[in-house]
């Protein structure tokens, strides 16, 4: 039988994987997308176990909610990397340095 | 459970802006390019008969509706009928900038629309679950509008960045929801404030949530160590679009963060009141210190917004009604500030000519008397040299912080606000006391002029009769 703090510390890994990887990714753009994909994902994760926890619907709901705005998200991020793709010719990280100051 | 349909009367304004957004999107598709004034007019339309309709619904009773998930109350009266307002304002100057750039689009509205819809949510809100969806409906919005210009570099740039960077913090402030959710049981503000006041700060979890739920929070706002897209995104974006995100989600962000950790998480004042000081301190610190360096306007701008962000987070912390009335009096009359300095960086730019030099304004006193003195009083107040607004702002915030004993943190704020009138008063030096470079006349259009006048001239007006917005606000929250 899992306990409720297996799911947590699961979120918690998935969580920190993907910050890690936005953070340490320093190729390709594709990757930090994927990488905010999953940080929504853990915390879905946390939502269901909490939910499971209280006996409480709420909590899947709001995953619902999470999962529809996650597509939203992905179709826009997608969207600004064509434009960006168009513009740049690259979609490597360490290329995006137009703006500093 | 039985269903009841709801009374819909206490979000009628969100209701009809959606409604119009979804009509303008359709009538925009059969019109020609010369007609696109329709949409711009519709949208303007739209806003001014959403303020009417708040003014007519309001009350000041609160009223919670969908099963305690959307609160209407004053406090949510006043924010909306600022953010409607300034929208308009924003709408108002980015015509010409639009025209003049084959911008003009009937999408620019939609998205703004669509933007305003998210902070009205986000205003009226009384569950996670509300505040997230009115957070993400904006924070889509500004990502497109970024990249509106599509052939623009930097743009594109900008929006990747504040794409990535923006989703991350509502990864963040999504993972703190998931713990308050799990220590306390409940999306809801009124059920959490009180599992919270029961369990207070023993419970791990829920320490867990306050920090991660600040940290989104902090991003949202703008606020050091959380700021790095603030300049990147005020400088890439069309002039246009920059001057509609520094303007009206400020006020959207200071009711983001009034619901959560006011209405939601106050009996930890405590502890996030800690947090927060940190933030402010940080924010005023390096906003006004690094806007000194700038050459770009926009990206000085940036800087100053986040000084500016520190003040407001000044007033919320310091925990007292008094303290959020202050803090609602300046994010109100920072937008306002906002909107007029970059109504005049799009004044002096035109078809392909952006101002975004400090160079660029020299000698605006001898090529335009009247615009330069509004750009003085705008600087002034943004400065806060009395008798404009932005002392009187300054002022209430640094009473209330004083008033809860925190005398330190106030001359933290003055000692910082002294530094930046340094780069405010340089751009005032620049304006009447150099040369100007070029001497191209102004080539906007005659309600540009009015309104910029009348927002150069609010500035002194307000600041002669703070009372005008101040009791609005003190009314508003005293009910809240």
């Amino acid at each position: 039988m899992l306990a409720l703090t297996d799911f947590l510390m699961l979120g918690a890994i998935l969580f920190s994987l993907s910050v890690a990887g936005i953070f340490l990714n320093r190729k390709n753009v594709i990757i930090l997308l994927m990488c905010i994909e999953l940080m929504l994902l853990a915390v879905n994760i946390n939502f269901v176990a909490f939910s499971h926890y209280h006996g409480d619907a709420v909590g899947q709901v709001f995953v619902f909610f999470i999962l529809t705005v996650a597509a939203a998200e992905a179709a826009i991020g997608l969207a600004i990397l064509v434009v960006l793709f168009r513009n740049r010719r690259t979609i490597n990280v360490e290329d995006l340095d137009a703006l500093k100051g | 459970m039985p269903f009841e349909m709801p009374s819909l009367i206490p979000v009628l304004p969100e209701l009809f802006i959606l409604t119009m957004t979804c009509v303008i999107l359709v009538v925009d598709l059969f019109l020609k390019d010369e007609q696109r004034v329709i949409s711009y007019g519709l949208a303007q339309v739209s806003l001014l008969l959403a303020v009417c309709i708040v003014y007519l619904t309001s009350s000041s009773e609160a009223e919670v509706i969908f099963y305690g998930s959307v609160i209407r109350d004053p406090m949510g009266d006043v924010l909306k009928v600022a953010v409607y307002l300034i929208s308009a304002g924003a709408f108002l100057y980015s015509k010409d900038y639009l025209l003049d750039r084959n911008l003009f689009k009937g999408e620019f509205y939609v998205l703004g629309l669509f933007a305003v819809l998210g902070m009205t949510v986000m205003v009226s809100a009384n569950g996670f679950l509300t505040v997230y969806l009115g957070l993400e409906l904006l924070a889509l919005s500004l990502y497109t509008l970024v990249a509106f210009d599509r052939d623009s570099i930097a743009g594109s740039e900008a929006a990747m960045k504040y794409f990535v960077l923006g989703a991350l913090a509502s990864g963040m402030l999504l993972y703190g929801i998931s713990m308050i959710y799990g220590a306390t049981g409940s999306i809801e503000f009124q059920p959490v404030a009180q599992a919270v006041a029961e369990t207070g700060m023993d419970n791990m979890v829920l320490v867990f949530g306050l920090v991660f739920v600040v940290i989104g929070l902090a991003f949202k706002f703008g606020a050091v160590p959380l700021h790095m897209w603030v300049p990147d995104v005020y400088h890439g974006a069309p002039t246009a679009v920059t001057l509609f995100i520094g303007s009206a989600p400020k006020i959207a962000a200071f009711a983001l963060a009034m619901r959560l950790l006011v209405n939601g998480l106050e009996p930890l004042h405590a502890d996030w009141q800690g947090m927060l000081v940190i933030l402010a301190v940080l924010s005023m610190a390096l906003g006004n210190v690094i806007a000194i360096a700038q050459t770009n306007i926009k990206r000085m701008l940036a800087y100053s917004t986040i000084s500016h962000v520190g003040f407001i987070l000044l007033g919320i912390l310091a925990g007292t009604s008094k303290g959020y009335t202050a803090a609602m009096f300046y994010s109100i009359v920072y937008a306002i500030m906002a909107l007029g300095g970059f109504g005049i960086v799009m004044l002096l730019s035109r078809r392909g000519f952006e101002a975004e030099n400090l160079d660029d304004y020299k000698g605006l006193h001898d090529r335009s008397p009247w615009f330069a003195a509004m750009m003085l009083l705008l600087m002034f107040s943004m400065a806060g040299v009395p008798p404009t607004v932005g002392f009187f702002a300054k002022m209430f915030v640094l009473e209330a912080v004083i008033s809860v004993n925190l005398l330190w943190l106030a001359l933290v704020g003055v000692f910082f606000s002294i530094i930046g009138v340094y780069y405010y008063l340089r751009i005032v030096k620049l304006m009447y006391f150099d040369k100007p470079v070029d001497n191209t006349p102004l080539t906007a259009g005659l309600d540009t002029r009015i309104a910029l006048s009348v927002n150069g001239l609010m500035m002194l007006a307000l600041g002669m009769f703070p009372a005008a917005i101040l009791s609005l606000c003190a009314a508003a929250i005293g009910s809240a």
